[in-house]
């Protein structure tokens, strides 16, 4: 699945198929997973712990964690990940990632 | 464990300059780097890039390869997709890679973290759409990713780099609302001695400005009043721009007004840093070879402070040759005769700093945001609530953890530190220094059970 996306690839890589919050999206093999989101038109990543508010990767560079996704149950930075087949990916549980409840 | 004689955190200019210049004298070197592929932020992913889209990137991206293939051939360990998340004593590093976690241990330590972009909290800037300028940098260069219709927002050379890239990607950018002023560029003309030093830097500046006014792209000086609308996503920028007010619709924000040293792993180590009121922000105290008051550890590059890429390469081999004249492996005379020659082009790479810097300052309304204005975007806190922690007693960055949490999310303090210490500052009259930085302790990044867990026998056996 493709949606409109402001974000443009100049070259499209091998595509391979993953899972984003129960949809299928073919991304290219290898790709940077956050930026194969973005391309993809996926615009919201996460929802913010304190006050619920969206949030997409801001830094690309494993410095902000405003791109944290779930992968195979651990909240992870998509930024700091490549694309693989098969990923199953969801938007973290939100307040599960806070630990001031606790 | 693995015990080397050197270990190198960043495969950037600065850590591949120092991990080929040390092993070429004899130093057992390793690099880890949180990447899959060397080449740090500047050069990022710059091995398989440069063929397919080195026209739109530019030969001093391109030229990035020089270092690649050097710490290629130095026969160096480089350990790509580490991240490191202790430095202790000794120096043991602790670090993760594909889901374990693993140790070293080294002898002398090379800091080459590189720099962050300055944090530029206006009203809107948590909104999906709304990215740093290198953020727009790294996602063409690593995955050839252009944001159509998108709008610059901010100051320095970089907002020109990225605008002429996405000129010749097709993808010219929507405007570029800028923060600098006349006045600025007015007061930075008493360093243009220094700028004709740095002539080459001004010619490429002037070349890149002549792309974006080729390619017809809105430029609006002097800004202010700047802040990004929408609900759910950017939706458009709105700004003060010479006494009218101006609304440009766009999906993508790219901001930027400086880099500034990435100090988490030097401040994790305790070594001292000092406030530099010319680039407004905190660096590491070292001397001129980039060795820091904490024995045996070494910074290079910006993360030491803010010289561009090629000044971080002399710094890097500068380290190296100072380190291996420590471990007995180079003479005191020859490291001075190897030296001169690097810091000598170290300083003509450094002329042109004073001029951009003077010319293109942080944006005042980001430095010292409004209340309402969120600065710290892990917890959600705003400038107001920082004021009013200093109210009622608040007198260092450490104590608005426990304030109101500010800090104390997933990204440590990496892109709000600056601005409490700033809004700290002011309301308690005192300085940078005076105010102080949030104390960084390890882990620097998150790191799982499972990857201690699935940490190497062996070094834990060794860690015994």
């Amino acid at each position: 699945m493709k949606t409109a996306s402001p974000f443009l690839e100049l070259e499209s890589g091998r595509p391979v198929d993953v899972t984003w919050d129960g949809t299928t999206f073919s991304l290219p093999d290898g790709a940077n997973l956050a930026a194969a989101l973005l391309a993809s038109g996926v615009e919201v990543f996460r929802h913010t712990p304190v006050s619920g508010a969206p949030r997409a990767p801001f830094c690309m560079m494993g410095a902000c964690f405003d791109c944290l996704i779930e992968i195979d149950g651990v909240v992870r930075q998509a930024c700091m990940l490549e694309v693989t087949e098969g990923l199953v990916l969801m938007r973290p549980h939100e307040g599960e990632a806070h630990d001031d409840q606790t | 464990m693995i015990k080397r004689d050197i270990a190198i955190i960043g495969a950037g200019p600065a850590g591949m300059a120092a991990a080929a210049q040390a092993a070429g004298l004899g130093l057992s070197v390793t690099v880890l780097d949180e990447q899959p592929y060397a080449g740090g932020q500047i050069y990022r992913d710059v091995d398989r890039a440069s063929s397919m889209r080195g026209k739109i990137l530019g030969p001093d991206y391109t030229g990035g390869t020089r270092l690649t293939e050097g710490l290629r051939k130095s026969g160096v360990d480089h350990i790509a997709g580490a991240v490191v998340w202790a430095i202790e004593d000794g120096f043991r590093i602790s670090y993760s890679r594909d889901g374990r976690g693993a140790q070293l241990m080294a002898d002398r330590i090379l800091l080459a973290t590189g720099a962050l972009e300055r944090p530029m909290p206006i009203p809107g800037w948590t909104l999906p759409g709304v990215m740093t300028a290198g953020a727009g940098q790294i996602l063409l260069k690593q995955s050839g990713v252009v944001a159509q219709g998108a709008v610059l927002v901010g100051a320095g050379p970089l907002i020109y780099l990225i605008a002429a890239q996405m000129v010749r990607a097709g993808t010219p950018p929507a405007a570029m609302i800028e923060t600098q002023t006349r006045g600025d560029m007015i007061r930075a003309l008493r360093h243009v001695g220094g700028a004709l030093r740095g002539w080459r830097y001004m010619a490429k500046g002037l070349k890149m400005l002549a792309e974006i006014k080729l390619a017809k792209v809105p430029r609006y000086t002097g800004a202010t009043q700047i802040a990004i609308e929408g609900e759910d996503k950017a939706e458009a920028v709105t700004f003060a721009h010479k006494g009218s007010r101006q609304r440009i619709s766009c999906e993508t924000v790219f901001l930027h007004h400086g880099v500034v040293p990435n100090t988490q792993a030097a401040r994790s180590l305790g070594i001292s840093h000092s406030w530099d009121e010319v680039q407004a922000c905190f660096g590491p105290v070292l001397d001129e070879w980039g060795q820091s008051d904490v024995e045996r550890v070494y910074i290079a590059g910006d993360g030491a402070g803010i010289g561009g890429a090629k000044a971080a390469e002399y710094a890097g081999r500068l380290a190296a040759l100072k380190m291996a004249e420590g471990s007995n492996r180079l003479s005191a005379p020859e490291r001075d005769r190897k030296a001169a020659p690097l810091q000598r082009a170290m300083q003509r790479e450094l002329a042109a700093r004073p001029f951009l810097d003077a010319a293109y300052p942080p944006y005042r309304a980001a430095v010292r945001p409004a209340d309402s204005t969120i600065i710290c975007r892990c917890e959600e806190v705003t400038a107001g609530d920082i004021r009013g922690y200093a109210e009622i007693g608040c007198l260092g960055p450490n104590q608005t953890k426990a304030f109101g949490r500010a800090g104390m999310g997933p990204c440590q303090g990496r892109y709000c530190g600056l601005t409490v210490t700033a809004l700290l500052a002011d309301a308690n009259g005192q300085s940078p220094d005076e105010t102080g930085y949030y104390r960084i302790r390890a882990p620097l990044k998150p790191v799982t059970l499972g990857e201690l867990a699935a940490m190497d026998e062996a070094t834990k056996d060794a860690a015994e």
